[in-house]
């Protein structure tokens, strides 16, 4: 069959490395930027069945004039800073407990707190609905009930949604985070804690002063994470209202693209939202590089 | 002596605290597991609540699914086999070119280094519409090949298999080389094998993920004997009490594979999850 001289050429090193990423190529050409640039295409025209025409801006100012589009930018971006914050701070202080040499069972506690993250968000969403029921013996309500406050109608008050929508994605991420955190303290020295221990240095000291400079980088990357993750937020609120909540208490902005570009068949005005959104998490997540002095090469 | 016994107060102390978080953190599957076993028709109308009386747990719910539905155990295989061909794909395609990134030198590598950044970059979102434009045009809608397609491209993967290829032993190439096997028999035969732990450790994370994976699969899929899990389940949240038998009882069961994985295999999460993000 093929000649000898065909065999080497395929066996050469120079081609070996084009075959071995040939596919990979081919389907992020067909699966990502085509489709990619296609967004961008799609979200200038008007697409109706066998009939596209190009409209121009019109599907941005349309956007942008709409109130609902204000609503889901406002829910996906308090949503995107609650989970920021939550997400940064609680795991750092529990991978700090973990970490400590007064720990015992630590692999127990690690592998616990970790397992709410192996949960489908399905799952996660059919319990959180049976624990926030609006019976009054639901779980949340009986716990409220302690406390002496009235059974509340947990889905259908807005500040509410947005606490099971944002207490959903902290149960689900916190270990995720935990295992990041607690990588990032392997590389501090124990020296360095020792000769502050030495200096006198009390526990919130070598916390402020050691710790956290030196988690620096992992708070970067899992705030940078969390940023593109909370304004890509859908599935946290489709699991409880679908696609529609009273009075879009829970419409994020993926929910209208959603609503837009598949319920109303109107793609080319959903694509034009998947633009925008695109487009405020590079913004945004540029702005936090940006200040947290990611870009300085003395930090790497 | 007296440090001694503060460090005792001081462990004690911190057990209790973490006791009492990861009671909080799994409180929620623990609650899921005990109303599995309470009547379909009582979770529908009380939700998860702590007045259990523990005379009243039934298998009922476990008995329906097991003898009547039917459909639930088609999802459960469709969530299998997609589950295990975008382990096969992706590992397949992304070991490749983690491999070929650590161990060839070559033109465009660093064209590929831009290339696995921007799928990091690029949120799925706004692939959604096009790529369900073009699942439409290939007549891809409803089948496997339509819901797996999207996930056999795994950047972070990418990442991993490279870090990890870059600590084989490349004296074995030479040598093997020089035995007159070829760069393919190279990779298969000897470096592949050896990249094994990386293997398992991708394997189970790009499992748990097309396993949980809900909204690609939430848009391609129409009819109800395609469903995988996730979205199968989704639908069974109706504002009636039928289903909830096969709910209840059907989410525990979509739980308990992962988990038991993870018991087993964990330093395998582990090791997944921190290389890849971390220090990718």
């Amino acid at each position: 069959m093929g000649s000898r001289k065909n065999r080497n050429f395929f066996n050469s090193q120079k081609v070996a490395p084009y075959v071995f990423v040939s596919p990979f190529i081919l389907s992020f050409l067909v699966l990502t930027l085509y489709p990619t640039i296609k967004a961008f295409i799609m979200s200038f025209q008007n697409i109706l069945p066998g009939q596209v025409t190009f409209i121009g801006w019109n599907n941005y100012i349309r956007a942008v004039k709409s109130p609902t589009f204000y609503i889901a930018l406002k829910n996906s971006t308090i949503y995107m800073v609650l989970t920021v914050v939550i997400l940064v701070a609680i795991p750092i202080i529990l991978a700090v407990i973990l970490d400590s040499n007064l720990t015992k069972f630590k692999t127990f506690f690690r592998s616990s707190l970790f397992i709410p993250s192996l949960t489908s968000v399905v799952v996660a969403g059919i319990i959180f609905r049976m624990i926030f029921a609006e019976s009054d013996t639901a779980v949340a309500n009986q716990v409220i009930g302690w406390f002496g406050l009235e059974p509340m109608n947990w889905r259908n008050t807005g500040w509410s949604a947005m606490f099971l929508m944002v207490l959903l994605a902290t149960w689900r991420w916190l270990g995720v985070n935990i295992l990041y955190f607690l990588a990032g303290l392997q590389n501090i020295p124990n020296e360095l804690y020792e000769s502050a221990e030495i200096d006198g240095a009390n526990v919130f000291q070598k916390f402020t002063n050691i710790t956290l400079p030196f988690l620096k980088p992992i708070i970067i990357f899992v705030t940078t994470i969390s940023i593109i993750g909370g304004f890509r937020v859908f599935e946290e609120s489709f699991v409880f209202w679908e696609t529609s909540s009273p009075g879009n208490i829970a419409l994020t902005l993926v929910t209208f693209l959603y609503q837009q570009g598949i319920h109303q068949n109107d793609m080319g005005y959903g694509a034009a939202v998947g633009v925008i959104v695109l487009l405020i998490v590079f913004v945004v997540s540029f702005i936090n590089l940006l200040l947290s002095g990611a870009f300085k090469r003395s930090d790497t | 002596m007296m440090r001694k016994h503060k460090k005792k107060i001081y462990t004690a102390l911190i057990s209790i605290f973490m006791l009492i978080v990861t009671l909080i953190a799994l409180f929620p599957l623990i609650s899921l597991l005990v109303s599995s076993f309470r009547p379909a028709s009582d979770l529908f109308r009380y939700g998860i609540t702590f007045n259990i009386d523990f005379r009243d747990l039934v298998l009922e719910n476990y008995k329906y699914i097991f003898t009547e539905a039917t459909l639930y155990w088609k999802w459960y295989g469709n969530s299998l086999i997609v589950s295990a061909l975008t382990i096969v794909l992706s590992l397949f395609f992304s070991s490749m070119v983690g491999y070929a990134l650590a161990v060839y030198d070559f033109k465009g590598r660093n064209l590929l280094f831009v290339i696995v950044v921007f799928i990091i970059m690029v949120p799925f979102e706004i692939l959604m519409l096009p790529l369900y434009q073009l699942m439409t045009s290939l007549r891809l809608i409803d089948t496997y090949t339509g819901i797996i397609l999207p996930s056999i491209i795994s950047a972070s993967a990418v990442f991993f298999f490279r870090q990890y290829a870059m600590g084989l032993p490349m004296e074995l190439m030479d040598a093997a080389r020089i035995d007159g096997s070829t760069e393919y028999g190279i990779f298969f035969r000897i470096m592949l094998p050896l990249m094994a732990p990386s293997l398992a450790a991708m394997a189970i994370l790009q499992g748990m993920f097309s396993w949980n994976n809900f909204v690609w699969p939430l848009l391609v899929i129409r009819s109800s004997s395609m469903f995988t899990l996730p979205v199968g389940l989704q639908t069974l949240l109706t504002p009636y009490e039928n289903n909830y038998d096969v709910l209840i009882s059907g989410s525990i069961m979509t739980i308990v594979p992962i988990v038991i994985l993870f018991i087993v295999f964990q330093r395998y999460f582990v090791a997944g999850l921190t290389t890849g993000g971390v220090k990718g």
